[in-house]
């Protein structure tokens, strides 16, 4: 069922991963990118890998939880793959048949950009796994306050962001609901031909919009009734609050991230 | 041999997660052809989730439906039969209506199964009279109508399929008392006519006492108890213990009997209340009310 969908979806849990200050947890995300993105080996990545297995543990996500969230991405995953694997050549030639060539460097950058991108994708899902979404995004408008001093309405972003995340399950239950409503009518979503399958979303797709409409009406106006006039003079029930742990974590990371440099001079 | 069988029924949902619940626990039930009942049991007790297998929209974790002897996921063919067999009409059915008039909207179900063109228009005009909707209705636009007319264009959009077994899922939520007795009324004319099994999730044990001649209690997601409706209101005590209400007329005349007054049990409608106290009444003062 679309239930099933996990990228992106908080799995709650009291970890130290998930006690970790959301804005903290974005700057260390941002880092371990950093790593993978600067690490100009195969040693390198696996230092992030290191580094992302470590916090994985630490946050007590099921593995499973994890391969789940890579399932949609092997498409793109093969993609690359096997354009790096044909386009790139250099060093030894291992298979040369017809047009297709593969040589020792296309054999070690497909490697290395699937590495990757696989490493990227658990270390992005960790950090919406262990931070639900509303502090992710309190955490975000507070990163981004800056930007308000040249006058980037960052606080409406912030809002548009927590509104449409928060109705990300709900719309998916009313998919779902819709869908068994139309099924239970006979619609056939499963079968057919890719022109018949478009033409069976309809059903769904219509009162999908309606509703959501309906709730956005019902949800400004609720929200009118409360005073809702913008991000000037907000105050938060939750602050965030920042302590010892965060900057513990940070300085680890920091350290991860200086032994890839060190590894990238040396190797 | 039941219209409806389940055996060992069992369903968790989220399997794997934190978020695991078994919603129904090990149903075994048995509904007859023909019979209208009503479905009672707590937000959660797990009638939302048992009705959805009836039409095998959820494949049970464990267990077995039979659908007029035969189970429903034997193959593909017999649980697309069970998706016409059963019409399931959802909370709030309003909100699944998409075409453009009202006459396409009642029109998809009996277009799915495949009906001929002329069969299609004749059950949508129809079904269209069951439920109330008039004939200048049809070509408008389903989003024009009233909360009222549109949750009836929807009912009428899964009777049109003519199911075997009628299922509604709080038929009557949202609506006023007006809406509610068209509704009801309309459902109970539909069972009367064409003799097929109609299931009602309801809140409301008024309603359901007027309508159904069974009840199935849902607790805890387990089968408390299905049986007739006089029979089911007999355990009024433990129906009250598990936090739903019994009719407020039955309360009333178990209360009457805690204090002596000796009048049958069996009384769970205003009307059939009222004959009862009269009858008692005229024989205690000698036929003074006749």
């Amino acid at each position: 069922m679309i239930k099933d969908i996990t990228l992106g979806q908080y799995f709650p849990g009291n970890s130290v991963v998930h006690r970790l200050d959301p804005r903290f947890k974005i700057i260390i995300t941002m880092i371990y990118i950093a790593m993978l993105f600067i690490s100009s080996s195969i040693f390198g990545l696996f230092v992030g890998g290191l580094f992302a297995f470590l916090a994985l543990i630490l946050s007590k996500i099921p593995f499973k939880l994890i391969l789940k969230s890579l399932k949609p991405l092997i498409p793109i995953l093969l993609f690359t793959s096997l354009f790096n694997l044909f386009f790139i050549s250099g060093g030894d030639v291992y298979i040369e048949w017809a047009f297709i060539r593969v040589t020792e460097d296309g054999v070690n950058m497909t490697l290395y950009m699937a590495i990757r991108i696989i490493f990227l994708i658990i270390g992005s899902s960790l950090l919406t796994y262990t931070t639900s979404p509303i502090t992710l995004t309190d955490a975000i408008e507070y990163l981004l306050s800056p930007l308000k001093k040249i006058k980037m309405p960052v606080h409406e972003f912030a809002m548009m962001m927590t509104i449409a995340l928060r109705f990300i399950p709900t719309l998916i239950e009313e998919t779902d609901k819709i869908m068994s409503a139309q099924k239970a009518r006979g619609a056939d979503f499963e079968s057919g031909k890719v022109m018949q399958r478009i033409k069976a979303l309809i059903p769904i797709l219509i009162p999908l919009f309606v509703s959501a409409f309906r709730r956005a009406e019902d949800l400004a106006l609720a929200m009118t009734c409360r005073c809702y006039h913008g991000g000037e003079g907000r105050t938060r029930l939750n602050q965030l609050k920042s302590g010892t742990k965060d900057y513990m974590a940070t300085a680890i990371t920091i350290m991860f991230l200086l032994s890839i440099i060190i590894l990238n001079i040396f190797v | 041999m039941g219209i409806i069988k389940t055996e060992n029924l069992t369903y968790t949902y989220s399997v794997g997660t934190p978020f695991e619940k078994k919603a129904i626990d090990n149903i075994n039930l048995e509904i007859e052809e023909g019979e209208l009942v009503g479905i009672i049991g707590h937000t959660g007790s797990g009638k939302s989730t048992l009705i959805q297998h009836f039409n095998g929209l959820l494949k049970p974790t464990s267990g077995r439906i039979l659908i007029e002897g035969e189970d429903i996921w034997k193959s593909k063919a017999s649980t697309r039969q069970a998706r016409f067999t059963v019409g399931l009409v959802f909370q709030y059915p309003e909100y699944q209506i998409f075409e453009e008039t009202v006459y396409r909207d009642i029109a998809f179900g009996p277009k799915n199964m495949g009906l001929t063109e002329d069969e299609i228009d004749y059950r949508v005009r129809n079904t269209a009279t069951a439920v109330g909707i008039s004939e200048e209705l049809l070509q408008r636009s389903p989003f024009e109508l009233s909360g009222g007319q549109k949750r009836r264009v929807a009912i009428a959009g899964v009777m049109a399929m003519e199911p075997k077994i009628l299922i509604l899922d709080e038929p009557t939520a949202g609506l006023d008392p007006k809406g509610r007795e068209k509704i009801l009324n309309l459902i109970k004319e539909h069972h009367k006519k064409t003799g097929c099994t109609v299931l009602i999730v309801s809140h409301s044990m008024e309603d359901i006492a007027r309508y159904a001649n069974k009840i199935l209690v849902m607790n805890k997601s387990k089968v408390f108890c299905y049986g007739k409706t006089a029979e089911v209101f007999k355990r009024a005590n433990e129906i009250s213990e598990m936090g739903l209400t019994v009719p407020q007329i039955t309360r009333v005349i178990n209360e009457l009997k805690n204090r002596g007054i000796n009048i049958e049990d069996e009384i769970y409608t205003v009307k059939y209340a009222k004959e009862i106290f009269l009858k008692y009444l005229s024989e205690k003062e000698g036929g003074a009310y006749d």
